[in-house]
């Protein structure tokens, strides 16, 4: 009895923390939930714990907007978001096999220089990036959003680390003798067996890209290619007192709520892929 | 033999073509945009109105100036948010990690635990300054709940105090990565072999003592991984205090971050400060990034030692 005491303390202190911790992670989102389904003058009354029936009217009123166009936000963020999750995970996936099987004489120095601007933030080079752009006649679309994801090196650590613990040289060699091409080997063998790394390198990239404020800030102007982040801060900068505030808890759900859906489903999967890579943006 | 390595040296060859798009895409946009960058800061070359001014080379007359004004100031800033944010994220990283591993120490719904705590990982993070700044507002639903239950008398002014808007950057930051962190950390202490752990227990080490005399030591590759990648995380604080401050950094640019002093040059075309700036933070992510780079190498080569001490067993 006396050796249980102790344990037992230390297990309702640690449940007692956890609790709290996980309150705090929902508290907000749920007032955030509870307040979009309410309307303007419920809210003004004051905070209430249970859900209203104004949601759809809020949602209608969010969709109809034509000063914040939501859903074409929304539109857009997918676009651009789908996009850098196929073009990174395809071309990292390409990089670190290319890396890993051939032994070519610039092959060591490649990899040192990747592993060097592992975490290298982007805002550094964001000044030449956006003359650059201009120049190039992307400024203003949604281009310079996605074309650079080809070079992300820690998905090509991802990548890389992937193939040395998961592809046998033997397979590729194999390839070879059947007569396979080196592409078609690459496209046709050992991209299935990469499969779990990319769908893991997938979804952190989309998340990472529908979230991205800096660059697109920079780079968007007009209204109609403006991507969720955008629209929110746009939101952030009107005069704000004169909204209705249901509507605004509605755009803010709209923006996050895809994302929870996602998460909700894959979750399990989503924290493996923490747990495995150390390596996040 | 030799046909065979006549036969390899053919292939490598093919390496060439499939890092090409990553170090072409590299190549024109980050290091054309980084010389740009790098050359743009010797010059004075602004737009006031609708003039463009310059450029015209001054030399290191950018760096000075940036020096001169608020720069050091904003930079502070940026590292007093980062902390506000990393102190608890580590501590209550390391004691849930620590929490999740023990064998003893059953937590029922650990799955459910995990899921919550990471899931604020994912929110975007400028949808979620907005969200704290509807909620935190003076007629915020916050303000009123404490209103409601009697801990405060009038609503409080969250967002006008130095202390309040420093405190909700730092929850943010701390409620979006501590998640990930105690995820990262546990992965680690999983990996320490268990004997130690039984070992230890057998010979009488309580709980406190096994934690700080056989787990923090060994994960102390990964902490300092943890700490350095966050720091570079933090370096780059942008868009939590950049919604919710509406770009001000207020009050009185005390959550002004220099990210946000980056954009608004970018903005306002000052090309020359920018790139003035932009240059500062190179000098200092370089130097994180090799940090970062010595630490994954050394661990590298620790592992080959190790397996080969392995094998000659």
């Amino acid at each position: 009895m006396k050796e249980h005491k102790p344990i037992n303390v230390r297990s309702i202190v640690a449940h007692t923390v956890l609790i709290i911790l996980a309150f705090l992670c929902l508290f907000f989102f749920y007032i955030l939930i509870i307040n979009s389904t309410r309307s303007h003058a419920e809210l003004q009354k004051g905070f209430s714990a249970l859900p209203s029936t104004h949601f759809l009217e809020n949602f209608m009123s969010v969709a109809n907007d034509g000063t914040f166009p939501m859903l074409r936000g929304i539109l857009n963020s997918l676009i651009v978001s789908s996009c850098c999750a196929a073009i990174c995970t395809y071309f990292s996936a390409l990089t670190a096999y290319g890396l890993y099987v051939y032994q070519f004489k610039l092959r060591n120095a490649a990899f040192t220089f990747i592993m060097m601007i592992l975490v290298m933030p982007t805002q550094v080079t964001a000044m030449g990036f956006l003359r650059l752009i201009t120049k190039m006649g992307m400024y203003d679309t949604l281009l310079p959003m996605i074309i650079p994801s080809i070079a992300s090196p820690a998905v090509f650590y991802f990548m890389y680390s992937y193939l040395q613990s998961s592809l046998p040289l033997a397979l590729v060699e194999a390839a070879r003798i059947d007569g396979s091409g080196e592409f078609r080997t690459f496209n046709s063998i050992v991209l299935p067996i990469m499969k779990p790394a990319i769908a893991v390198q997938a979804i952190f990239v989309f998340v990472g890209s529908w979230n991205n404020y800096f660059i697109p800030a920079l780079v968007l102007q007009s209204k109609n290619k403006m991507t969720v982040p955008i629209l929110i801060a746009t939101l952030r900068g009107a005069d704000y007192m004169n909204f209705n505030m249901g509507k605004v808890y509605m755009m803010i759900t709209v923006a996050i709520v895809p994302i929870i859906i996602i998460y909700l489903f894959l979750s399990k999967f989503i924290i493996a892929g923490v747990a495995l890579g150390g390596v996040k943006e | 033999m030799d046909a065979k390595r006549a036969k390899r040296v053919d292939y490598s060859k093919f390496g060439y073509f499939f890092i090409l798009p990553f170090f072409v895409t590299f190549f024109v946009f980050s290091f054309i945009p980084l010389v740009d960058t790098i050359r743009y800061s010797f010059f004075e070359y602004y737009r006031s109105g609708l003039k463009e001014v310059g450029p015209n080379f001054v030399g290191l007359g950018n760096y000075i100036a940036l020096l001169k004004s608020d720069l050091l100031r904003y930079a502070g800033n940026t590292f007093t948010l980062w902390m506000l944010g990393f102190v608890p994220q580590i501590i209550i990283s390391l004691v849930l990690a620590a929490w999740f591993t023990d064998a003893r120490l059953k937590i029922h719904g650990e799955q459910f635990f995990k899921v919550v705590i990471y899931l604020p990982n994912l929110i975007m993070a400028s949808a979620f300054a907005m969200l704290f700044f509807t909620m935190f507002s003076n007629s915020g639903p916050v303000n009123s709940i404490l209103m409601d239950m009697g801990f405060a008398k009038k609503p409080i002014d969250f967002m006008g105090t130095v202390g309040g808007t420093r405190a909700l950057v730092g929850l943010m930051n701390f409620l979006m990565w501590f998640g990930n962190t105690a995820i990262m950390l546990m992965a680690a202490i999983m990996g320490i072999s268990p004997d130690l752990f039984e070992a230890a227990s057998l010979d009488g080490c309580t709980h406190t003592q096994i934690f700080f005399k056989i787990t923090l030591p060994l994960i102390r590759p990964i902490l300092s991984y943890t700490l350095i990648t966050s720091m570079i995380g933090g370096l780059q604080m942008f868009d939590v205090p950049q919604i919710l401050t509406n770009g001000q950094g207020s009050p009185d640019r005390t959550s002004y971050t220099l990210i946000m002093f980056l954009n608004s040059h970018l903005k306002a075309s000052n090309y020359g400060m920018a790139g003035a700036l932009s240059v500062y933070l190179f000098i200092v992510s370089a130097i994180l990034c090799f940090i970062v780079y010595r630490m994954l190498n050394d661990d590298g080569e620790k592992k080959s030692k190790r397996s080969k001490k392995k094998e000659a067993r």
